[in-house]
């Protein structure tokens, strides 16, 4: 992949700027190599893609894709950011906001929360809807982790790190809509997970502070969310 | 015809409250309440949440004194995880709560009430406030001022932060103390004791005995936490109940078994129960804490100029006489004390050890915290399930050990000031004056802030709105 301009290589324009990817990669990936950043959550390098959050969308040729999950294709016209982009980024965060209870002053992953600095960058100063205020109970069972589900975004990266990079298909999701929830096992407590191997994939993955270390306290978490990219790119270098 | 009088809110206290006097029909009091007409409800909604959360969930009850909540809830979740906390993190953690003792007796005294008593009791409402005490005395309010910050800064060169530092974990402290912080604090150590000492000189040669009652004088039981010699304590210890005169009716009692000695009685007109100790029954079983309760159950204070001081006030003020002024006093001795106590933490080379924290899953089910806060004893008590999920949690907070004290200020103030229903403006503020005297935290104690327009209704037995006074 590079921006240079190569004959097999893809040509687009992405925000007025002319770039070229090698055939089958992403806008995401597209826009990231010409140094143009587009928020995203859901995605993680190293899973495959599932374009649930809706954070990434672009305007292509007049319809809105998510960069994630659309390939770059030569002639593309691409606008990463539009006041009505941006509307719909922040109404995004406001509704995730709304929905689950994301109290950052005491929650363990203050300050190294991807939903927070993804609140900052979008500009959420405040929540229109009415919250939730979803009382879902703590599954601290784990002997090392613990699942706060009321802090779940549901972008699913614990789920397909789980299936896709570790193998162990611990996690899934249960129920649909306001009741979907990531389970364990059939919705087994995590302590009688019997698939769960213990790896800790899936707190490295998780975005905010729903899936943590046990013992950790107010802004303490500090997770590697470039774990699984490494992972797969040592394991396809053989 | 019988009156009310309500003054609501009360001003330059943390939170919101109102008091009415009660007129009987010749004008005098017949009675009086301190009323708290919040609600914060943490002990439900921390219900679910870890234990490892807690500390810095109940810092958020209070952005005067959170460092008191974080250590007391620590110290509830040491005991739930059952390990010994490291010594350095006990010194540091001891060195915290002098900060913070200094930066709020230093908010309460030059901020909220000096204002009162140096510029006068009557003064216009408008300049009675701190600016007001930048302009009669700018040495002494920039004195103070800069008191206040060297509190807040110990705390934040220890936690990061000067409000709601996230420091004090279940285990221990998750930083440690570095040289030059070391360093910064033993700098300004000259100083804070120097504005201290004048402060104290100033407050003793300014007020007589007798012009210490104004603030009404009455008897009660004091409580507080003690060493085992005895000492002045405010981070661990044994509790100690003494008589109005100092007698001891409890001693060398493990704080642990608070349930045994302290029940809570409420009542239909505030939202803040009354604490009182059991055997003596509600409400006869009133006692007071916080710096007062704390001078007069201790020995001593340990240090040597706090001792020297403490000897001088003790010379004018027997432990029976029941001053509430004296909260003013005692504050100003406790401030001295916890400046000494933090040049004797930083002269042990062990508070800079790296080793602060001591890990370990739940080993206990239940667990309490106390220690002892600028305002008065602090108890947090945590039921947790196997996993570590609080089920119930109590907290007892300083102003709450006070309310009975509150409202029998209240009263003898009303009834010594107001007769023949003849009210000015500067007996409010007196009355007000009892329960700042207190420095009570009612955000803390029904886990609110804010400084509101004072609002006084008198009404009559009819129901009628016979005068209003505001005060902006």
């Amino acid at each position: 992949m590079s921006s240079k301009v190569q004959p097999d290589h893809v040509k687009l324009v992405i925000d007025g700027q002319d770039v070229s990817v090698e055939p089958g990669r992403t806008l995401l990936d597209a826009a990231t190599a010409a140094g143009i950043r587009i928020p995203t959550l859901c995605h993680l390098d190293g899973l495959p893609e599932a374009a649930a959050c809706r954070m990434c969308v672009v305007d292509v040729d007049g319809r809105w894709l998510p960069a994630c999950a659309t390939e770059a294709v030569d002639g593309m016209h691409v606008v990463t950011k539009t006041p009505e982009i941006e509307t719909h980024r922040r109404t995004v965060v406001e509704l995730l906001f709304a929905e689950g209870n994301h109290v950052c002053a005491f929650c363990v992953s203050n300050g190294h929360c991807e939903l927070q600095d993804l609140a900052c960058e979008v500009g959420l100063h405040s929540v229109r809807v009415p919250y939730s205020f979803r009382r879902d109970r703590i599954d601290a069972s784990h002997p090392g982790f613990l699942v706060d589900r009321d802090r779940c975004v549901l972008c699913g990266r614990c789920v397909r790190v789980c299936a896709e990079v570790e193998g162990a298909h611990t996690w899934a999701f249960a129920n649909r809509g306001t009741d979907a929830r990531v389970i364990t096992d059939l919705w087994e407590t995590w302590d009688d997970a019997e698939s769960c191997t213990s790896c800790g994939k899936c707190v490295e993955s998780c975005p905010t502070g729903a899936i943590v270390c046990k013992g950790v306290s107010n802004a303490e978490m500090v997770k590697d969310a470039e774990l699984p990219g490494e992972l797969v790119a040592r394991r396809n270098r053989g | 015809m019988s009156r009310e009088i309500h003054i609501e809110p009360v001003t330059r206290i943390e939170g919101h409250a109102k008091i009415t006097v009660f007129l009987d029909d010749a004008g005098d009091v017949k009675d009086a309440q301190f009323h708290v007409t919040e609600l914060r409800g943490f002990e439900r909604f921390c219900q679910g949440r870890t234990l490892w959360e807690m500390p810095g969930l109940t810092a958020r009850i209070c952005g005067i004194c959170p460092v008191s909540h974080i250590l007391a809830s620590a110290k509830a979740c040491d005991a739930l995880l059952a390990v010994n906390v490291p010594e350095t993190a006990v010194m540091l953690r001891r060195l915290m709560n002098l900060g913070q003792f200094v930066q709020s007796h230093a908010l309460s005294f030059f901020y909220l009430s000096a204002p009162d008593f140096l510029l006068g009791w009557d003064t216009e409402p408008a300049v009675r406030n701190v600016v007001g005490l930048v302009q009669k005395d700018p040495e002494l309010a920039r004195k103070g001022i800069r008191l206040r910050a060297y509190g807040q800064e110990i705390i934040n060169r220890l936690g990061g932060k000067k409000i709601h530092p996230a420091w004090a974990v279940p285990g221990g402290v998750n930083q440690p103390l570095s040289v030059e912080d070391r360093d910064w604090i033993l700098d300004g150590l000259p100083e804070a004791k120097e504005t201290t000492l004048a402060t104290i000189k100033l407050f003793r040669e300014s007020f007589d005995p007798a012009a210490r009652e104004v603030l009404s004088t009455f008897n009660s039981m004091y409580m507080g936490l003690v060493s085992e010699d005895g000492l002045w304590e405010h981070y661990d210890g044994r509790l100690r109940i003494v008589d109005p005169c100092g007698d001891r009716v409890l001693d060398d009692v493990h704080p642990h078994t608070y349930p045994e000695m302290i029940h809570e009685a409420s009542e239909p007109w505030t939202y803040l129960k009354f604490p009182h100790y059991a055997p003596m029954g509600y409400p006869g079983g009133m006692y007071r804490v916080g710096p007062l309760g704390r001078v007069h159950v201790c020995d001593r204070f340990g240090t040597p100029e706090a001792d020297r001081e403490l000897e001088i006030f003790r010379e004018t003020s027997s432990r029976c006489s029941g001053r509430v002024f004296d909260y003013h006093y005692t504050r100003l001795l406790e401030i001295l004390a916890s400046i000494e106590r933090i040049e004797r933490l930083l002269a042990d080379d062990r508070i800079l050890s790296t080793r602060i924290r001591a890990d370990a899953g739940v080993n206990q089910l239940e667990g309490v915290g106390v220690h002892e806060a600028p305002r008065g004893t602090l108890i947090h008590h945590y039921w947790v399930d196997e996993d570590g999920i609080i089920e119930k949690a109590n907290y007892i907070v300083s102003t709450g050990h006070n309310n009975l004290g509150m409202n029998r200020a209240v009263q003898e103030i009303a009834k010594t000031f107001i007769q023949k229903g003849e009210i000015t403006e500067g007996i409010l503020n007196r009355i007000e004056g009892g329960i700042r005297a207190y420095d009570p935290c009612l955000s803390c104690s029904v886990h609110a802030v804010g400084q509101m327009p004072l609002v006084v209704d008198v009404v009559g037995s009819d129901g009628e709105l016979v005068e209003r006074m505001t005060q902006e």
